[in-house]
């Protein structure tokens, strides 16, 4: 039977805000399912041209699939979320790169035409499912020396990183981080974020938390505005004595969950859906487990050349801030300055938070406003470093693309 | 301190035991920029197995959140509050269990009034109120949200309600003024009083939304959120809150008479509640709210000293929680498990208790009868029976499939019956029929197999005295109509073990009937009862008096229908039949009606011809009857046959019939469908003076279905 490869579009992504993970954090009292059903609603909800009946897979990511973010989440959000029992779903886990994962696997179903309408989206729940709940490395990778120990501590890793890099210091990557805080502070006046961000109601019973009762979530709540070079200066280097990452210039532990609608563009056209991207190529990558900050790198190049672009055609960059110095390991590779304007221009992880799964889609919700803005960028690139050595992009490019004097 | 905060301390102090809910104030940004808002939780702290309701400290803890939230309102830093409940929970309403603690009238008073002056401080704060009715709400939960300028109410909630006319109340909270004012009079009449006279009817939110309760409703899923939203269009001016104009003219006053009207249907007029609540509504034409408001205060603390509510509470508490724990049923776990079910004979009886147990038990469920004929038509009553639940959308194609498949006929027993654990016969009522079938079943079933027999009348024991295994005999006594009345009395044989008892209770446990344990006595509870309550009126009708007299002298119980209506239900034949039995059993009370005896003779199946509508006495009726020349006057009546009842529940309890009058109680309400606000029949006895009067004493002690001391 002959078959067409379909162009895959990004229809529309939202996020619930945020949420530091822990006893005081905004969500402590509220169930990860919970977050990616609201994160689900919204989407329906902005597109009520979408008859929910039409759309053929709803795949959510979650790292630690257990309790509340088991059960075969894509499945049970669907129907939690009020999806006709019609529609199925599945779970997906690379890690830090399962949202991104979840987008790239439906998007390639669209492609070979398996789909027409799709739900991809993520969700971590930290704070209930801290990192490595319940994981059970097989001794082997120690005892062979498969992988270093250092490999399974992210903070490690980025250590390691830092290592590689002997340039990237840790003032750089502070640096790094008080801009980051700067853009996000800046993104958040002008409102660029919230319009994406799905409003939670939240309880807390526990007074120590703060006012307890029913509460509303409605902007991310790990951000610190104001940050300055003198406040990170001080801060703990945990995973390392007298090393250089701190709390500071790298993401926190977090809670949320996003949402995002992806469609064959001849069927977003015929709905009328909105088409805020089109996908160019995905690639992932592996590399040393124990500096898996640097997988974006290998990731982008087999990405760029799969598109046959090169990294000059890439005009605005969403990088995953797990730590700063991962960004700028990938930025000082390809000779980007770490204050390049086409990069993380509304912020990114360490003032947003990263919670692991789900902060794929959130990428893409930001690149696909700035595409909006920016009609003479032609393509963006989202890209995120992921555990166990691996690295992840997606190339895209803007429908609203002008033919651009860039 | 403020007179309010007074009030209720003085209250809390009589209510140790409340279970309180606490008023959280919780601040929060409202979306697009709206503003601070403060949001009030009520939460009691447990999970929502135990809803959270108000009783005095509750009501002071509210107001202390009105305090800050009314200075913050005042104070400009916030632009709005809201009121929602914890997790499937708004609030409903009063704790009952303070109310029944309550022995003084002022002390009546001072709840009423405490609710009231803490919820209207709500209408009167400089922001816009909201509730968010987020889960089941009812009583003073609703009322606390009709004190606020808007309502939301959630898609997913399953019960809304003001049952308060129900249990002998009125909504005395601010419902009867205000739930007019909002949504007019007919349909405040609907929700006030109707719901509440049918068998406390709940609202969904869909129709909470519809009736114009509420300004706007969302789903569950993201109810609050939604609700949130909202909020801040209507603060931001960016959404207009409509509702329709409220008729104050002559619709006002033909709303409160159909209300009337349901009262008289339901109540006839012998339970003040319905009436007092119409009175309110009916002044609350003018709109003046604190009129209303005072009249509710009043009504309350009068209905809470009087002995209807007590009743009413009492006859609640019977079947939410004695009938969930059958009191002398033996420990659950002595029960067996029964996974397939025998039916001897195959008649209509036989045909509707297959379909129960099929529908609940869904075990495989066999009828036998002495002919095939007879057995086709079983299995055909039970096939058709379950395509009308399909039809109607009750149950799936899966199911029907799946109950036809279970249900089956056979004429031979030792094949119908060989594997089955529980085997129940509706075969004739004689008792050398019945003695006959437990031993052909016997002779086939296993040894542990329960033999359960739906007599009315006949004895358990005597039947189960020449079986090898007499152990294994109950009485399971169903009442008709068999889906709907929930009643079970469940025999005990003098031979019955314990563990064919428990797994008699727990087949109806999982039935959904109320098992009532009754000991192997003449027609058990009901049927003696209601036997000597209409044998009274027979013989006082074959005395001499009117058959209309003798009707219209019970009507000031408002039982559900009059005497002779019952009998007709029930059919002459089979009353007089128990009324034979009873008479056999006991000749110095229950007598053999000759005029009965004639009527079912005649073949007659009433005493009443319906041609006009109303009932009128079927004159083919009124030529057979011989009366004699006493005429008693209605309330001769009336006590003759109270007195009658009175003795013979005493005779029972004296006999241990039941282990407490509790039990009869229970029995009659969920057996006969006697009303709440008689709860079941001894609380009235002992309100009227009438147990009194025949036992030398009541049936309850002072406080349990009535005032306390």
């Amino acid at each position: 039977m002959p078959r067409t490869i379909r162009d895959v579009v990004f229809v529309d992504g939202v996020r619930t805000p945020f949420g530091k993970a822990g006893p005081k954090g905004i969500y402590h009292e509220t169930r990860a399912d919970d977050l990616v059903v609201k994160a689900i609603r919204e989407l329906l909800r902005r597109n009520p041209d979408l008859d929910p009946a039409k759309i053929d897979e709803v795949a959510i990511a979650a790292t630690t699939q257990i309790g509340d973010q088991g059960l075969t989440l894509g499945r049970t959000a669907g129907i939690l979320a009020g999806l006709p029992q019609s529609v199925p779903g599945y779970s997906i886990d690379r890690m830090c790169a399962g949202a991104l994962t979840a987008v790239t696997a439906t998007a390639g179903s669209i492609a070979f035409g398996a789909y027409d309408v799709v739900v991809a989206g993520g969700v971590e729940h930290m704070g209930r499912h801290p990192m490595g709940e319940g994981v059970d490395p097989n001794p082997r990778f120690v005892s062979e020396k498969l992988v270093d120990e250092s490999a399974l501590f992210m903070g490690m890793t980025a250590e390691n990183l830092h290592d590689r890099y002997p340039s990237i210091t840790k003032q750089r990557a502070d640096e790094y981080a008080v801009r980051s805080q700067e853009k996000a502070a800046k993104a958040y006046a002008n409102g660029k974020i919230q319009q994406d961000l799905v409003p939670v109601s939240v309880r807390r019973t526990n007074a120590e938390a703060g006012e307890t009762g029913w509460g509303l979530v409605t902007a991310d709540e790990p951000m610190r505005p104001g940050t300055t070079m003198e406040s990170l200066a001080g801060l703990k280097t945990p995973f390392r004595a007298h090393g250089r990452v701190t709390a500071g210039n790298a993401a926190g532990l977090n809670d949320g969950a996003t949402a995002s609608l992806l469609a064959a563009e001849d069927v977003a056209r015929e709905l009328g859906l909105p088409v805020k991207m089109r996908l160019v190529s995905y690639a992932f990558a592996g590399v040393e487990p124990e500096v898996m900050g640097y997988g974006p790198i290998p990731a982008t190049e087999k990405a760029l050349s799969k598109a046959g672009l090169s990294i000059s055609d890439i005009g605005l960059f969403e990088i995953n801030e797990a730590f700063a110095v991962q960004v700028l390991a990938f930025l000082e590779h390809y000779g980007i300055a770490d204050d390049d304007a086409r990069v993380n221009q509304y912020g990114g992880a360490i003032a947003y938070g990263h919670p692991l799964a789900s902060s794929g889609v959130r990428l893409m919700t930001q690149l696909a406003r700035q595409f909006e803005e920016q009609p003479e960028v032609r393509y963006g690139l989202t890209t995120m470093c992921v555990g166990f050595g691996m690295g992840a992009t997606v190339i895209w490019e803007n429908p609203n693309f002008d033919g651009g004097n860039k | 301190m403020s007179s309010t905060t007074e009030l209720l301390k003085g209250a809390a102090e009589l209510f140790p035991g409340e279970v309180v809910t606490q008023a959280h104030v919780r601040h929060l940004d409202l979306p697009s920029g709206a503003g601070r808002f403060a949001l009030i939780t009520l939460d009691n702290g447990l999970d929502h197995t135990k809803p959270t309701t108000f009783g005095p400290q509750s009501l002071a803890n509210l107001d202390a959140a009105i305090d800050q939230v009314e200075k913050e309102a005042s104070e400009g830093t916030i632009t709005g509050v809201g009121i929602t409940g914890k997790p499937f929970i708004f609030a409903v309403g009063a704790d009952l269990k303070g109310v029944e603690l309550l022995g003084r009238h002022e002390d009546a008073l001072a709840i009423g009034k405490g609710g009231h002056d803490v919820f209207r401080r709500l209408s009167g704060l400089a922001v816009p109120t909201f509730a968010y009715y987020n889960g089941a709400a009812m009583g003073g939960g609703v009322e606390v949200g009709l004190h606020c300028a808007y309502r939301t109410v959630s898609t997913a909630i399953p019960a809304f309600s003001l049952p308060e006319v129900f249990l002998g109340l009125v909504p005395g909270w601010g419902g009867c003024a205000l739930l007019p004012n909002l949504i007019g009079a007919d349909r405040a009449v609907s929700v006030i009083i109707e719901n509440s006279l049918n068998q406390n009817r709940q609202l969904k939110g869909k129709q909470v939304f519809e009736l114009g309760i509420a300004d706007a409703i969302f789903e569950g899923a993201d109810f609050l959120e939604q609700s949130l939203i909202w909020t801040a269009a209507v603060l931001k001016g960016e959404l207009a809150v409509e509702r329709p104009a409220i008729d104050r003219g002559d619709a006002w006053d033909a709303a409160v008479a159909r209300g009337r009207a349901i009262a008289d249907s339901k109540v006839h007029g012998a339970a003040p509640a319905a009436y007092r609540a119409l009175d309110i509504i009916a002044a609350a034409k003018d709109g003046d709210l604190s009129a209303g408001f005072d009249a509710e205060d009043q009504a309350l603390a009068d209905l809470i000293m009087g002995g209807e509510l007590r009743s009413g509470i009492y006859a609640f508490n019977l079947v939410q929680k004695r009938a969930k724990r059958p009191v002398g049923a033996p420990d659950k776990n002595l029960a067996r498990p029964v996974t397939k079910v025998g039916v001897v004979g195959a008649g209509l009886m036989a045909s509707q208790l297959a379909l129960l147990f099929l529908r609940r038990l869904e075990v495989p469920v066999v009828l036998t009868d002495i002919d095939q004929e007879r057995v086709d038509k079983g299995v055909g009553y039970v096939h058709a029976e379950i395509e009308k639940l399909l039809g109607k959308g009750r149950i799936n194609q899966d199911k029907a499939n799946r109950l036809k498949g279970l249900v089956s006929g056979v004429l031979d027993k030792a094949e119908g019956f060989a594997d089955a654990d529980f085997i129940i016969e509706a075969v004739f009522e004689e008792i050398g029929v019945k003695q006959q079938v437990f031993a052909e079943v016997e002779a086939v079933a296993p040894a542990h197999a329960i033999l359960a027999t739906n007599t009315s009348s006949l004895s358990v024991t005597e039947m189960a005295s020449k079986l090898k295994n007499p152990e294994r005999v109950v009485g399971f006594h169903f009442f008709n109509p068999v889906a709907i009345l929930p009643l079970l009395e469940i025999v005990r044989g003098e031979q019955t073990d314990d563990a064919s008892l428990a797994t008699a209770f727990g087949v109806a446990r999982k039935l959904k009937k109320t098992a009532v344990l009754v000991k192997d006595a003449p027609a058990f509870v009901v049927n003696r009862i209601l036997t000597r309550f209409m044998g009274e009126i027979q013989n006082v009708i074959d005395e001499g008096t009117p058959v209309e007299v003798a009707e219209k002298a019970i009507e000031p119980l408002g039982l559900p229908m009059s005497p002779l209506v019952l009998l007709e239900l029930v059919g002459p034949a089979i009353g007089l039949h128990v009324s034979e039995t009873l008479n056999r059993a006991f000749p110095e009370r229950f007598t053999v009606s000759q005029n009965l005896a004639a009527v079912v003779k005649a073949g007659k199946r009433g005493f009443y011809v319906y041609d006009s509508g109303a009932p009128v006495l079927d004159p083919e009726v009124a030529a057979l009857l011989k009366q004699g020349d006493t005429v008693l006057t209605e309330e001769q009546t009336r006590d003759r046959v109270l007195d009658a009842v009175a003795q013979e529940i005493g005779l029972m309890l004296d006999e241990g019939v039941v282990a407490e009058a509790q039990d009869i109680d229970l029995c009659l309400i969920t057996g006969a469908g006697w009303p709440f606000h008689l709860g079941g029949i001894t609380p009235y006895l002992d309100r009227e003076g009438v147990s009194q009067r025949v036992n030398g004493k009541p049936f309850l002690a002072q406080g349990v279905a009535s005032v306390p001391a």
